[in-house]
């Protein structure tokens, strides 16, 4: 690896309160964890979350930042080499088109907690990591970047074509 | 006088009640239908943003639809939510500078929702009163021939509202849901209600293992 090279981790909760992930980011199991794993810089973009991670490292070199909301976080997504995010289909699906390899933790404490579907079928299909936030440190541990199974974005037309079809439009 | 006032009631009644129970029992069936013959002209939509996800989907089959057969286009958000009606806007405002033979045949309105997250169950039926009274008037305003939808809560009351207009031959209409890519393995409320009542024309999953469930959905592929 480049001596000067930045590896940024970004973590997104996005609008929602998901203190449990940014808890778990923060911890200095996760940390370690990372710095093994070559990442550089640790951006948190905590949402409404009301707990607060240090900006300061406890060990080595890991650098570590946060904000609240940000019109750009697909900028954050573009600049960093993981992503870590909370199972909402709008931010998986951003971070897997750009390519980016992702970690997604589900989060237990919602209600309807059919999100984890999601991730957890596109974990199957080796697209994505998933977690939960007490296992995230195993899962940086043991996940294998080489593993994971570049994502094919869907298509829309098969479905209008169905629909053309039942509405008597001719096929083109 | 009043007892010939009662007995015609009596008549006419039961005669009402069966004609609607069989025009009722006829929609359903011809619900599911395939429309015959080609339509000869651009047909009114309805496109229902659900917010979030819900409205990234849709607008990629918005995206994807040959503009001159549905057109005029209806774009309805809830109250709430200030995204999802932005980027239907820049959609729109797109195709006009893209140059596409399209006039500004686009609208935008916002819809009353049933339920807030985190409601209360008590005021949350006065809201529902409130939020079915308002898809009536749009549906009966706009009398969309064909409505999009993928859910959550907000597209409910408009499909029944459609439907009702279908069953008292106000206005025909055929009513596509396509599931959230979210849903793999359970259908959503809004879309397990649809399914059920047979409500939805066509109606789409994005999982296969879903489409085994319910054998009555297609499955064509993702929309993400």
């Amino acid at each position: 690896m480049a001596g000067g090279e930045r590896r940024t981790v970004f973590v997104t909760v996005g609008t929602t309160c998901f203190d449990a992930l940014v808890m778990a980011v923060d911890s200095p199991e996760v940390k370690k964890a990372l710095l093994q794993k070559g990442y550089t810089d640790l951006l948190i973009q905590m949402g409404r979350g009301t707990y607060v991670p240090s900006k300061v490292s406890g060990d080595a070199t890991l650098q570590v930042d946060h904000f609240t909301f940000s019109p750009s976080i697909a900028d954050n997504m573009r600049t960093a080499s993981l992503v870590i995010s909370h199972a909402g289909s709008g931010s998986i699906f951003e971070t897997l088109r750009l390519g980016k390899p992702l970690i997604v933790v589900v989060n237990e404490d919602l209600m309807d907690n059919h999100q984890s579907e999601l991730a957890e079928e596109l974990a199957e299909r080796k697209h994505l990591f998933c977690a939960r936030p007490q296992t995230l440190g195993e899962t940086i541990r043991a996940m294998d970047l080489g593993t994971l199974v570049p994502y094919v974005p869907g298509d829309a037309k098969p479905v209008v074509t169905l629909i053309n079809k039942f509405l008597g439009f001719p096929v083109d | 006088m009043g007892f010939d006032a009662m007995a015609a009631a009596c008549c006419v009644l039961p005669v009402l009640v069966s004609l609607l129970a069989i025009r009722f029992v006829y929609v359903l069936w011809r619900s599911g239908q395939p429309l015959s013959g080609s339509p000869t002209a651009g047909l009114r939509c309805l496109i229902v943003l659900g917010s979030g996800g819900h409205t990234a989907e849709m607008m990629n089959v918005v995206t994807a639809v040959q503009k001159d057969r549905f057109t005029p286009r209806y774009y309805v958000a809830a109250l709430t939510d200030n995204m999802s009606l932005q980027k239907a806007q820049v959609y729109e405002q797109s195709l006009i500078q893209s140059g596409e033979k399209t006039i500004k045949n686009a609208h935008f309105v916002q819809i009353y929702r049933s339920r807030e997250v985190g409601q209360s169950y008590f005021t949350s039926i006065a809201t529902t009163l409130l939020a079915t009274l308002h898809a009536m008037w749009l549906v009966i305003r706009i009398r969309p021939q064909v409505i999009f939808c993928n859910g959550p809560g907000t597209c409910f009351p408009l499909c029944v509202c459609a439907f009702v207009l279908k069953v008292l031959g106000l206005g025909w209409s055929s009513i596509f849901y396509i599931e959230s890519i979210a849903r793999v393995k359970k259908l959503s409320l809004s879309g397990l209600l649809l399914y059920k009542l047979r409500i939805a024309d066509q109606f789409f999953v994005q999982w296969p293992q879903l489409q085994q469930k319910y054998p009555r959905a297609y499955y064509a592929g993702r929309l993400m």
